[in-house]
């Protein structure tokens, strides 16, 4: 077995590459929940002055790309790779809204699980040597994704009670070789799961074995007991997921219910937001790390983070096809 | 659930598990506010209809005049983003009346027009209220046939 390798789906990093910087932006909605303070910037719309919710989607992601530059105090041709991805149609979010980043770009898709994807790519390219500065970076928008994976946003419908609220809004974590920041000391990959689960309107019933097999395997292949962490941090499994994923794990002999949070339940208030059973979107897990879990670790308040983003594999046609939703978590072990 | 390993789920097994940890509907709520609402848009009508025969029109004039000004309605309520909020309180009690099916035809209208008139409005305005068209006008069509053939 290669060097690295714990267990089956699971990486050891030899030399923990640094997250030493994070941006983020948030559309209004995000900006009125519990955790608006955090972002770097809120919208007041969700246009931003363009025409389409695509185009503004791009510009999320471009500007986003903008700040952590400044902030991190980098120039392009110090990232030796951006990879990122999104919602839309061969990704075209992050695409376009990179046209003008001149640096070497890889896309990937992982759904709402993108940001641990990017993550664990980057910091395994950063750990083996072949990367000094990677940023890894994500977006979804509630409008265009509404607009390509459901109705039309005029539409006078109801939603489902198990419906999450797609994120507005992009988050980018800047890994590297040298710096100050938390680690990513492990890197543990999902195996696609699929449970039988046809509601696209149950996201989160759907991607919780996902999430419970990927945090077993990690037990597992590292050791960990769920002891060692201050935080177990899900995506966006939303109220349903959380407590599916939180059972499933208990029985598999490791008791996570006062270590698991979930991303899509924390950046709402789900009292007053109205947004069902919690939040989804690639920006979700994105924003949220970006923003709130980055500065309680560089503060101390958390210092061992199990990150795990998670993701539904369906697209439109899938849906009214009648398949079922094949789904992904993967996880990553960030120290401060 | 007992000592179930992750893997151990049948699909049936763990779709139950999910419908049972699930929240659901408030079936009465929801319907008593589709009831009322409903209700009201079907009063609104009535009280369109009952001016012009008060003003001495004829029934199949009055009729299409009441369908005429209710889907104006339905489709500039839509376009003030006032349609989507009435639907989300109202359910089934604004989408079954008319002001619905100009709704359902105003806002994938409105949405795709950023691709174009030709792609985006003219081939997405019947995405929702297509099926609703062409299944209807075929069950009238075949019940048209059958009255016929009883008939004559």
């Amino acid at each position: 077995m290669a060097g690295k390798r714990l267990g089956n789906q699971t990486v050891r990093l030899e030399t923990p590459p640094r997250i030493i910087s994070t941006a983020s932006i948030a559309g209004p909605k995000e900006g009125e929940g519990p955790l608006g303070h955090t972002f770097d910037l809120v919208l007041e719309d969700e246009l931003w002055g363009e025409k389409t919710w695509e185009k503004a989607e791009s510009k999320i992601v471009r500007e986003t790309w903008s700040r952590i530059l400044e902030k991190s105090g980098k120039a392009p041709e110090d990232i030796n790779y951006i990879i990122a991805g999104d919602l839309l149609n061969q990704c075209i979010a992050t695409t376009f809204g990179l046209r003008e980043s001149s640096a070497p770009y890889l896309g990937v898709y992982g759904a709402c699980s993108t940001m641990c994807e990017s993550l664990s790519i980057g910091a395994m390219l950063v750990d083996g040597g072949f990367a000094d500065n990677v940023v890894c970076l994500t977006s979804s928008h509630f409008c265009s994704a509404e607009k390509q994976f459901r109705f039309p946003l005029e539409l006078g419908t109801q939603r489902a009670p198990t419906a999450q609220w797609t994120v507005l809004g992009c988050g980018a974590v800047l890994v590297s070789s040298h710096g100050q920041g938390p680690a990513i000391t492990h890197v543990t990959t999902g195996k696609i799961v699929d449970k039988g689960i046809k509601d696209a309107n149950n996201m989160g019933g759907a991607m919780a074995p996902a999430a419970a097999d990927t945090i077993v395997s990690h037990f597992k292949d590292t050791g960990f007991t769920p002891d060692y962490y201050d935080l177990v941090l899900t995506g966006d499994l939303g109220i349903v997921g959380k407590a599916i994923c939180d059972e499933m794990v208990g029985e598999q002999g490791f008791n996570i219910s006062k270590k698991l949070k979930d991303c899509g339940l924390m950046i709402y208030d789900l009292n007053k937001q109205d947004v069902h059973a919690g939040a989804s979107g690639c920006a979700c897990s994105a924003t949220v790390f970006a923003g709130h879990i980055y500065k309680e670790m560089l503060e101390g308040r958390i210092k061992k983070l199990l990150l795990v983003a998670t993701g539904a594999l369906l697209n439109p046609t899938s849906t009214q096809q009648g398949e079922t939703i094949p789904s992904i978590a993967h996880a990553v072990t960030i120290e401060a | 659930m007992g000592k179930k390993m992750v893997k151990d789920f049948t699909h049936k097994e763990y779709r139950d598990y999910v419908e049972k940890k699930s929240p659901k509907s408030k079936v009465l709520a929801n319907t008593v506010k589709a009831f009322v609402v409903g209700g009201l848009i079907c009063v609104a009508g009535q009280l369109i209809n009952n001016f012009f025969t008060s003003r001495g029109m004829e029934k199949d004039t009055v009729s299409n005049l009441t369908s005429i000004i209710m889907i104006f309605l339905g489709a500039l309520l839509t376009g003030l983003n006032i349609y989507d909020n009435l639907g989300k309180f109202a359910g089934a009690g604004s989408i079954v009346p008319i002001t619905g099916f100009a709704n359902s035809i105003v806002s994938p209208a409105m949405e795709f027009k950023s691709e174009g008139y030709v792609m985006g409005v003219g081939a997405k305005m019947f995405v929702v209220a297509g099926p609703v068209l062409v299944y209807g006008i075929s069950a009238s069509i075949i019940v048209g046939i059958i009255y016929y053939l009883l008939h004559y």
